[in-house]
C-alpha cells in the first residue's frame, strides 16, 4: 500500500515534470518567462525544505545562501569573465563555505537562536553590498556581461532541467537512510542522540546540502536575469517568500515546494492587474492555506494516509 | 572494588543553580543483572537516568563501562559505546511505519551510506515479531494504541544490541496483562547478559522483577539491597508513607451541614490512548479540607486540570451548583477556583511583589494592600524577600509564593498540586503551619493532592485515594493508616504477587 503511494505520488511528479517539458511548443515566450523564475524558485524552496522539514532547522535568511552565490558569480563574471559554469560552480563553493562559517557556531545554540543569528546574516550580507557598491553595484545592482541565452525557450530548458535534476537529487536524499537519520534528528534531537547519531553532524551536513544548491541556483538565476540585486536575491522579502512557498507545499515533503514556488510566483504575476492590491491578495491566498491546511498541499495528501 | 561491573556509576552530582538534584550516587550493575532505581517524583532518579546517557552532564562523579570512563561524553557517543535506553514517551517519526523506525535504529551514524544493508531489513522483522509487534509493522505510529507505542521504543533499543539498557517507568500507563509482557521481555535482557536498569517511582511494581533496588530521595540515596529489603526499609516506607501519620481533631459538625461547592462525577480522561482517570468522583463541601493522595501517575494533576478546565473530559463538574463545562480556564479561575500548580508557574523574572500583584490584579486597591497584609502574615518569609525575583528564591519559598499568588485571586476552592514536591522536611514543616493557620482563621476550602501521606492528613477533614486514573478509598484520616496504610505503598500489583510477611 505505501510503495503504491509513494510510487504513485513519484509517478505525478514525473507526469507534471514531462507535461511542464511539452510547454515550449503551446505557450507563450512571457509565461516562459514566468515559469523560468518559478522553477528557480522552486528549488530555493526545495533546499529551505530539506533544513525545515527535515532538519527542523528554521532557516530565516534563505537569501544569504542564494545572494552569496549569485553575487560571488556575477563579481567573478564581470570582473575577469570565465565560462558561466565555472563562475555557478564558484557560487555553489562560496554559498557552501559562508554557510559553513554561519551554521557551525550557530546550531550550537538552541531554540529559536539559530534563526535569528540567520535572520542577522540576511541584514549582514544587504550591508556589505551596499557599503562596497564599487565592487557591487550597491542598492542598484550589478548587471552581468554574460547570460545564459536569449531565447525563452533555452532558459526555460534550462531551468526545467536544472529543477529536475534538483528535484531528484534533493527527493532522493530525503528518503534514503540520510533522510531518515535527519528525519529523526530533527524532530526528536535526544532519541536520535540515544540512537547514536551524531545530530550536529547531520545537520550540519543537510545545511551544506542546502547551501550548494541555495547558491548554485542563485548564480543560474543572475545568468538568466542578467542582473544580480539586492531587491531580487538578497532582500528578506524574497527569503520570506521562499518560506511561505515551501511551507504552501507542504513541508517535508520536498517535491511540495516546487508546487508552492510556482503557484505563488504565477499568482504573483497573473495577479498583476490588480496594482498595489496583487501582493496582498496573494499574501492572504497564502495565509489561509497555512491557517487551513498546515500541512500545506501535498503535506494533506500524506497525513490523510498516515491515519488509514 | 569491581572491576567486572558491566556498568560502575560513583559520586554522581547533579546540581541544577541552588537545587541539588542529585547528590554522590553510586551503584554498579552486572551484566545479565537487573537493578531497580525508585523513588518518589522528583527524588532525581531520573536526572540518574540522564547522567548516564550524557543528556544531563555531571558535575561530578564517574560513568564507567566495562572500565572506560564515559562521563561527559556526547550521547551519541554514550549510545554507540553500548547504552540504550527505552523513554517513558515516545516521540515517534509520523510519516514513517514501525518497521521503518526499527531500520531507522539500526543504522550506521554515516553521511555517506544512502542505503541500509539489505540484512537490516531482515533483522528489523525479527525484532517487531520478538516485541510482539509483526502484525502492525507496518502501520504508522498514529493508528497505534499505546502499549505498541512502547514496544516500539523497546524495539529500537533492542535494535542497538546494547550491552546497558536503562528503562524510564517501565510499565506506566499499561494494563497488567501488558505489564506482564513487558516484564517478561526486560527478563529476557536480563538472559541476554544484558545490563539493565529500570526506574520506576513504585517499589511494588519492580519487586517481581529486580535483582536488586536502589531508594532515592531528594537526590541522596536511603537505601539499597533486594526488592523486600528495601520495602520494609524504616527510611523508605517513612519517605513513601510518613512515619507517624497524625492525624488532628477537628470538629465535623462544622463542615457536615454546609452546601456541596464542588462535585465531579464519574469522570473520565483520555491522552491520546491512554487513559489517566476513569470514572473518578469526589465532592468536597463548603469549608472543608479534602486530600487526595496517589502516587505520581496517579491521575491527580489531570484530575485538578479537568477541574480548572485545561483539559477535555467525559462525566461532569459542578462548581456551587454551576456545571463548568464549556467554561475556559480563565472563566474557572474567575468563577473561584484556583489551582496552584504542582510546577509553580511564577513568573520567574518578576519580583515577589509583582509576582503577587499580579495575583491580586483584579482586586480593588484597598483590598488588595489587605490581601498582601494577611499573606505576609501567613508567610512572612515573603515580607523580606518582597524585591527579590522568584528566580533567586529556594524552592520551598517558590511554593509559598505560589500558594500566596494563589490566594491573592481570593479562591473559594483553593487547589494545591503537591506543593511538597522536592522540599526539605524542614520547609514541610512551615509550609504545614502555613496551612494549618490557613484553615483557622478563613473559611477557605482546600482540594490538596498529594503521594506525601505525612503532609496530606493532618490537615484533612477527609482523604480520597486515587490509584490508576480510579478512587479506591474515600474516608477520614484516622481509619487511613488501618485500612490504606500498607496497601498505598504496596500498590499495582506487577507480576506475581509476592508473599510479604503480614504487619500488624
Amino acid at each position: 500500500m505505501t510503495n503504491l503511494v509513494r510510487s504513485r505520488m513519484l509517478w505525478s511528479a514525473v507526469a507534471l515534470a514531462v507535461a511542464a517539458a511539452t510547454l515550449p511548443w503551446w505557450v507563450s515566450g512571457y509565461i516562459l518567462g514566468i515559469l523560468t523564475v518559478a522553477y528557480y524558485f522552486g528549488v530555493f524552496s526545495m533546499a529551505w525544505d530539506l533544513l525545515f522539514g527535515f532538519a527542523g532547522e528554521v532557516n530565516f535568511g534563505p537569501t544569504f545562501l542564494i545572494g552569496l552565490g549569485a553575487y560571488t558569480a556575477a563579481i567573478l563574471d564581470a570582473r575577469w569573465g570565465p565560462p558561466i559554469p565555472v563562475c555557478i560552480v564558484a557560487g555553489g563553493l562560496v554559498a557552501l563555505v559562508g554557510g559553513l562559517l554561519l551554521a557551525v557556531p550557530a546550531l550550537r545554540l538552541r531554540g529559536p537562536y539559530f534563526g535569528l543569528i540567520t535572520l542577522v546574516a540576511v541584514l549582514l550580507l544587504q550591508n556589505a553590498i551596499v557599503i562596497f557598491a564599487g565592487v557591487t553595484g550597491g542598492e542598484i545592482g550589478m548587471t552581468v556581461p554574460d547570460i545564459m541565452s536569449i531565447s525563452a525557450e533555452q532558459n526555460y530548458w534550462y531551468a526545467l532541467a536544472f529543477l529536475v535534476v534538483c528535484a531528484v537529487i534533493l527527493f532522493g536524499l530525503s528518503r534514503s537512510a540520510i533522510g531518515l537519520i535527519l528525519q529523526a534528528s530533527g524532530q526528536d534531537a535526544i532519541g536520535a542522540q540515544a540512537l547514536g547519531f551524531n545530530v550536529t553532524k547531520h545537520k550540519l551536513a543537510a545545511f551544506c546540502v542546502s547551501a550548494v544548491f541555495s547558491g548554485v541556483a542563485g548564480a543560474m538565476l543572475v545568468f538568466y536575469q542578467g542582473t544580480a540585486s539586492v531587491s531580487t536575491v538578497v532582500d528578506l522579502g524574497v527569503g520570506v517568500q521562499i518560506i511561505i512557498a515551501a511551507v504552501l507545499g507542504g513541508r517535508r515533503t520536498i517535491l511540495g515546494a516546487v508546487l508552492g514556488a510556482v503557484f505563488l510566483i504565477v499568482a504573483g504575476e497573473f495577479l498583476r492587474p490588480l496594482g498595489q492590491i496583487n501582493t496582498f491578495v496573494v499574501a492572504a491566498l497564502a495565509l489561509a492555506v497555512i491557517l487551513f491546511f498546515p500541512d500545506g498541499l501535498l503535506g494533506n495528501l500524506l497525513r490523510v494516509r498516515e491515519r488509514e | 572494588m569491581s572491576a567486572a561491573a558491566r556498568l560502575s556509576v560513583r559520586g554522581l552530582t547533579k546540581r541544577f543553580g541552588g537545587l541539588v538534584a542529585v547528590k554522590d550516587i553510586g551503584f554498579d550493575i552486572e551484566a545479565g543483572e537487573i537493578l531497580g532505581l525508585i523513588g518518589p517524583n522528583g527524588s532525581g532518579k531520573s536526572t540518574v537516568m540522564k547522567l548516564i546517557m550524557g543528556i544531563e552532564r555531571p558535575n561530578a562523579g564517574s560513568v564507567k563501562m566495562d572500565g572506560t570512563e564515559m562521563a561527559g561524553w556526547a550521547p551519541h557517543r554514550i549510545a554507540r559505546a553500548g547504552v540504550g535506553i527505552v523513554f517513558q514517551h515516545s516521540r515517534p517519526l509520523h510519516r514513517q511505519t514501525v518497521l521503518e523506525h526499527i531500520k531507522l535504529a539500526l543504522l550506521p551514524d554515516s553521511l555517506i551510506k544512502l542505503f541500509a544493508d539489505p540484512h537490516v531489513n531482515r533483522r528489523a522483522r525479527e525484532i517487531a515479531e520478538r516485541v510482539e509487534l509483526g502484525a502492525v509493522m507496518h502501520r504508522y505510529p498514529a493508528t497505534l494504541p499505546f502499549a505498541d507505542l512502547r514496544r516500539m521504543e523497546m524495539a529500537k533499543a533492542i535494535a542497538r544490541d546494547p550491552k546497558v539498557v536503562l528503562v524510564d517507568e517501565p510499565f506506566a500507563g499499561l494494563t497488567l496483562a501488558e505489564s506482564e509482557s513487558f516484564a517478561a521481555l526486560i527478563r529476557s535482557f536480563r538472559a541476554e547478559g544484558r545490563a539493565v536498569l529500570l526506574v520506576d517511582h513504585n517499589v511494588k511494581s519492580l519487586a517481581a522483577l529486580v535483582d536488586r533496588a536502589l531508594a532515592m530521595y531528594l537526590g541522596e540515596q536511603i537505601a539499597e539491597g533486594t526488592a523486600d529489603e528495601v520495602m520494609q526499609n524504616e527510611t523508605v516506607r517513612r519517605v513513601y508513607l510518613g512515619g507517624k501519620i497524625e492525624t488532628r481533631e477537628r470538629s465535623r459538625g462544622e463542615v457536615i451541614g454546609k452546601p456541596e461547592i464542588l462535585e465531579v462525577e464519574d469522570l473520565g480522561v483520555l491522552y491520546g490512548k491512554a487513559r489517566a482517570l476513569d470514572g473518578a468522583s469526589l465532592h468536597v463541601r463548603e469549608g472543608e479540607f479534602v486530600s487526595l493522595v496517589g502516587l505520581n501517575g496517579a491521575g491527580k494533576t489531570t484530575l485538578f486540570n479537568a477541574i480548572s478546565g485545561f483539559v477535555p473530559y467525559q462525566g461532569t463538574i459542578r462548581f456551587g451548583g454551576q456545571d463548568l463545562r464549556g467554561m475556559s480556564g480563565a472563566a474557572i479561575a474567575r468563577a473561584g477556583v484556583v489551582q496552584c500548580p504542582e510546577t509553580r508557574e511564577l513568573f520567574n523574572d518578576m519580583t515577589v511583589r509583582e509576582n503577587l500583584d499580579l495575583g491580586g490584579y483584579h482586586l480593588a486597591e484597598a483590598t488588595r494592600a489587605d490581601q498582601l497584609a494577611w499573606l505576609f502574615d501567613l508567610f512572612p518569609i515573603l515580607k523580606s524577600r518582597q524585591r527579590q525575583t522568584a528566580r533567586t528564591l529556594s524552592g520551598g519559598e517558590q511554593q509559598m509564593l505560589a500558594i500566596a499568588r494563589a490566594l491573592m485571586m481570593q479562591p473559594r476552592l483553593l487547589i494545591l498540586d503537591e506543593p511538597t514536591l522536592g522540599l526539605a522536611p524542614v520547609i514541610l514543616e512551615q509550609l504545614s503551619k502555613a496551612l494549618e493557620s490557613l484553615q483557622r482563621t478563613t473559611p477557605i476550602t482546600v482540594l490538596l493532592g498529594e503521594q506525601n501521606v505525612t503532609f496530606a492528613l493532618p490537615h484533612a477533614d477527609r482523604v480520597y485515594v486515587l490509584e490508576h486514573g480510579q478512587i479506591v478509598w474515600e474516608g477520614d484520616p484516622s481509619s487511613f493508616e488501618r485500612e490504606m496504610g500498607r496497601g498505598y505503598l504496596e500498590t499495582v500489583p506487577v507480576g506475581k504477587p509476592l508473599a510479604f510477611p503480614a504487619r500488624a
